[in-house]
């Protein structure tokens, strides 16, 4: 048990599959074969070369690198079936999860979006997704503080998204941990909602820098509240230069064309890179806000 | 938090490899870029070492710092954080270039006897 934040060995991520009920530990969650396989190498115990060449190991293994793989991995499923992932990435309340419904409900046509949220606890947030229509499933960390490219490999494997769909992966709510695991996404989006404050990008650097887009979300709450946009934005400058930012209000609608009309771009750029293995090309196809 | 998923990776890496030797001295690259924190991991270390060849092991953190250039000025700017700023004032940096290793060097394991 770790004291600092209290994450322990004892819970294992659990998958969820509202659509049939079933929990698996992400353990178990993908058939054989399907998930990853520990790394190759780690041939000859270092002791008998330490025996016989003294006893410093050399190892020049990055810690990451098991997770790396398999993000790069999860990336290139992603990428011969046209799919775009996004990994959501907020503090927690910051409005991911009422973002995401509203893009859910909006959507008149496809392409279709499927869902992995990603919680500490409950299953809240994917009846929620669930309730716009979208299949969506649920991994809940425990005690976990981040998603990783493991937890995603299983859930992509339960969702089964169809070729050139949109993932949308909700990380669990947390300004720090989610920058350091690469999922295997397309881009990361910060979202920041004006309630946080203005500083936020200078005082969480490491996800901002890791972004591709910033959403400031809330903005209908500006007028009673003490926050900088331009300030803001400059900050998040700062820390990454090329990143992009909409300012928009997920419960009132402001902005949320700038989203998808950004959304589509990307989608775009994945269509205009996929090169199917097999089955039919995947389409563009615009995502276009529901009139009224 | 994330520093003790770290910690137990550095053990896993290094226990594999120590086989059945003690593990005295672990030597780790960190990016002073990275958002891992070396005291936290010094925490999550000696947690994550317990009950395992690694107990007792001195954690060896070498500082990378990440390397800029002013887009102002055009100096070199060595980077501590990444808030840095030029010796001229500016902020306006080049993305930097290292400063994210995580990376286990090596390790010092006894004789076996």
């Amino acid at each position: 048990m770790c004291t600092t934040c209290g994450c322990s060995d004892g819970a294992l991520p659990r998958l969820t599959d509202p659509a049939t009920g079933e929990i698996l530990t992400l353990d178990t969650a993908a058939p054989p074969g399907a998930r990853a396989t520990p790394p190759d190498g780690a041939s000859d115990p270092a002791a008998a070369v330490a025996g016989a060449h003294g006893t410093t190991v050399p190892l020049e293994q990055a810690v990451l690198a098991e997770n790396d793989r398999l993000a790069e991995r999860n990336r290139a499923w992603l990428a011969a079936r046209g799919i775009l992932a996004l990994n959501l990435v907020s503090s927690p309340g910051a409005g991911k999860t009422t973002l995401l419904e509203r893009t859910l409900r909006n959507r008149t046509d496809p392409p279709s979006i499927g869902v992995i949220e990603g919680d500490q606890e409950t299953q809240f947030d994917v009846e929620r997704i669930r309730a716009t229509g979208c299949r969506a499933v649920q991994i809940n960390t425990g005690t976990g503080c981040h998603l990783d490219a493991d937890m995603i490999a299983g859930a992509l494997d339960r969702l089964a998204p169809p070729p050139g769909s949109l993932v949308m992966i909700e990380n669990v709510g947390n300004l720090v941990c989610p920058a350091l695991f690469d999922l295997g996404e397309a881009a990361k989006v910060a979202i920041l909602s004006v309630t946080e404050g203005t500083d936020k990008p200078l005082k969480y650097p490491h996800l901002f820098r890791s972004a591709r887009l910033m959403i400031l979300n809330k903005i209908d709450l500006l007028p009673h509240v003490d926050f900088d946009v331009t300030a803001c934005i400059a900050f998040a400058r700062r820390v990454n230069p090329d990143i992009e930012v909409i300012p928009l209000s997920a419960t009132r609608g402001e902005g949320l064309d700038d989203w998808y009309a950004w959304l589509n771009r990307q989608r775009d750029d994945i269509a205009g890179g996929h090169r199917p293995d097999r089955g039919e090309p995947s389409v563009a196809r615009p995502l276009r806000p529901r009139a009224g | 938090m994330h520093e003790l998923t770290v910690a137990r990776r550095i053990v896993e890496v290094c226990a594999e490899r120590a086989g059945e030797a003690r593990v005295r001295r672990v030597t780790l690259e960190v990016g002073t870029l990275t958002c891992v924190m070396p005291e936290a991991l010094r925490f999550c270390y000696e947690v994550a070492t317990r009950a395992t060849p690694l107990e007792g092991s001195e954690l060896e953190i070498l500082a990378c710092p990440g390397r800029s250039r002013c887009r102002r000025c055009g100096r070199e700017v060595t980077m501590f954080d990444l808030l840095a700023a030029c010796e001229c004032g500016s902020v306006d940096l080049d993305p930097p270039s290292g400063g994210d290793e995580l990376r286990i060097r090596s390790m010092e394991i006894e004789e076996m006897s």
